[in-house]
């Protein structure tokens, strides 16, 4: 190990740091100085753990790829983001666990987001944008796009696929918002995290009982097959309702930002075809990458990157904002480009935990950029860009509230 | 053009059948990867080499000689 716990780590630069208020789309000036000094650096975590912060594209590519990075977080020394207990298990499923255990659970629940039964979804997606735009419009020239917009699509789709009742929504998007806010604190975001994996484990049990056509009612079909317990199967559930809104939602709303404030991009997506949304969609999820503070990883082995030697039980985090920004890999990295094409961002992570509901999420961010402006040509900012809530405190980058009016 | 898939590695993600649908397929039980054309025609080289370099599995190889 290159740290222990006598390694003084109070010199080092800290990650994630805070971005610049002038640039709320851009990753932190601070973390770009480490990443123009390099591709691996050392830095401090708010835990003060040192680890290494990886800001390359290629060599983040290489690293998520290889299996000697590890995401389970019962190892001893995997990156927490937070102080707190080392948890004796996974409370969110297969994300913090290794194959081939993660394969056989990912797997489990694979099959509603394939490419094909995604596109199937299209229609019943398409109903959903539109009736929530059908509703803004009938009421006060007023909205708050997150409450009344990007929060309620993603939300009715994946309890639909899920087949968790959407009546339960303020129940569980209170309790994983507070589990996705890094300023949560420890007791609170673990009584979230209790209620939901309750709600859920309730939920599994009622399908077994009067199964119908979604992934809760498949799952409690495993439990009874003994291919799973139903502790697994509640927290398979809890990952996939909370990981299926929260990002989703961060992204209409964080990109229909980014749009309003690039007025020449948003005439292309309005004007645009099919394609062109495509195009808009991928450049959007590089050009904002919503995850941010960097995906967390342990080495088990040692590993020679970049000119460097990450020790066996080193943690490591792969900090994705800074990846799609690599000027190695794409031109002018810093512009908002919607014609850019480029399909090789790191939005969903690399490797065999390579985010599992990103067909989905796609279409969803199609179906809202494709619809929204074009249904609300006059849709602007009711308030100053630079007076929006952003999540600086989140897991995942967005805003708590987006004030339109049209 | 040769392609061979790993399905032990594939993680289901969908990009290759999202790049080249007519190449590439999903299994609909657990999203592995169906390989529909092994040897496919000259339009789709393009398109498989983008599969195999944005497959995150590292599970597309192409044999670019056969
Ligand atoms: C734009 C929206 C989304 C973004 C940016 C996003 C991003 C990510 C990223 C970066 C990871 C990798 C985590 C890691 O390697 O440690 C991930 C994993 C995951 N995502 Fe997403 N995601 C989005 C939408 C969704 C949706 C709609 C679902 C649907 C259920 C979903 C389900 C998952 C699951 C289950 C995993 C864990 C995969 C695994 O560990 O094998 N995500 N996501
Ligand atoms: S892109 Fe790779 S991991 Fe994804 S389905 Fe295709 S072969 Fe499998």
């Amino acid at each position: 190990m290159t740290d222990t716990a006598a390694t003084n780590t109070a010199d080092l630069p800290e990650y994630p740091a805070p971005r610049d208020a002038a640039c709320p789309f851009d990753p932190a000036p601070a973390a770009r100085a480490e990443q123009a000094a390099g591709a691996l650096r050392r830095v401090r975590m708010p835990t003060g753990q040192a680890v290494w912060l990886v800001t390359g594209h290629a060599e983040q590519r290489t690293l998520l790829g290889d299996a000697r990075l590890s995401s389970d977080v019962t190892n001893e020394n995997y990156p927490l983001p937070v102080d707190r207990p080392r948890p004796e298990e996974s409370s969110v499923g297969f994300i913090l666990m290794d194959d081939p255990e993660h394969a056989r659970l990912r797997r489990m629940v694979a099959s509603p987001f394939t490419v094909k039964r995604v596109q199937a979804l299209r229609p019943a997606v398409q109903r959903i944008v539109d009736e929530r735009i059908d509703a803004m419009l009938a009421g006060p020239n007023r909205a708050d796009l997150v409450q009344d917009f990007a929060l309620p699509v993603p939300s009715l789709v994946i309890c639909e696929l899920l087949g968790v009742p959407y009546a339960d929504y303020d129940f569980f998007q209170r309790n994983s918002a507070a589990v996705i806010n890094r300023d949560t604190p420890l007791p609170d975001r673990d009584a979230a995290m209790g209620a939901l994996f309750s709600y859920l484990a309730g939920l599994v049990d009622d399908k077994a009982g009067s199964p119908a056509d979604d992934v809760l009612s498949g799952l409690a079909q495993r439990v009874r097959d003994g291919e799973i317990d139903r502790n697994e199967a509640a927290k398979i559930g809890v990952l996939l309702l909370i990981a299926g809104h929260e990002t989703t939602a961060n992204m209409i709303a964080l990109g229909t930002v980014a749009l309003l404030e690039h007025p020449a991009q948003l005439e292309r997506v309005r004007e645009g075809d099919e394609a062109t949304v495509a195009s808009a969609v991928e450049e959007l999820l590089r050009y904002l990458t919503v995850i941010q503070s960097g995906l967390r990883r342990v080495a088990l082995e040692d590993i020679e990157v970049a000119g460097e030697t990450i020790r066996a039980g080193d943690g490591v985090l792969l900090g994705l904002e800074l990846g799609n920004r690599d000027a190695r890999v794409f031109e002018d990295p810093d512009t908002l480009d919607v014609h850019r094409g480029a399909r090789n961002h790191s939005a969903f992570g690399f490797g065999v935990h390579q985010c599992l509901g990103q067909q989905l999420a796609r279409m969803e961010l199609q179906v809202a950029y494709g619809t929204l402006y074009k249904r609300i040509p006059s849709l602007k900012l009711a308030v100053d860009a630079a007076e929006l809530p952003f999540k600086h405190d989140g897991q995942v980058y967005g805003v708590y509230e987006l004030p339109v009016t049209w | 053009m040769k392609i061979t898939v790993d399905e032990d590695k594939c993680c289901g993600a969908g990009q290759c059948a999202l790049i080249a649908p007519e190449v590439f397929d999903q299994r609909d039980e657990d999203g592995v990867v169906v390989l529909l054309d092994a040897a496919p025609g000259e339009e789709h080289h393009g398109a498989v080499r983008e599969s195999a370099q944005v497959c995150p599995a590292a599970a597309i190889t192409v044999d670019e000689d056969a």
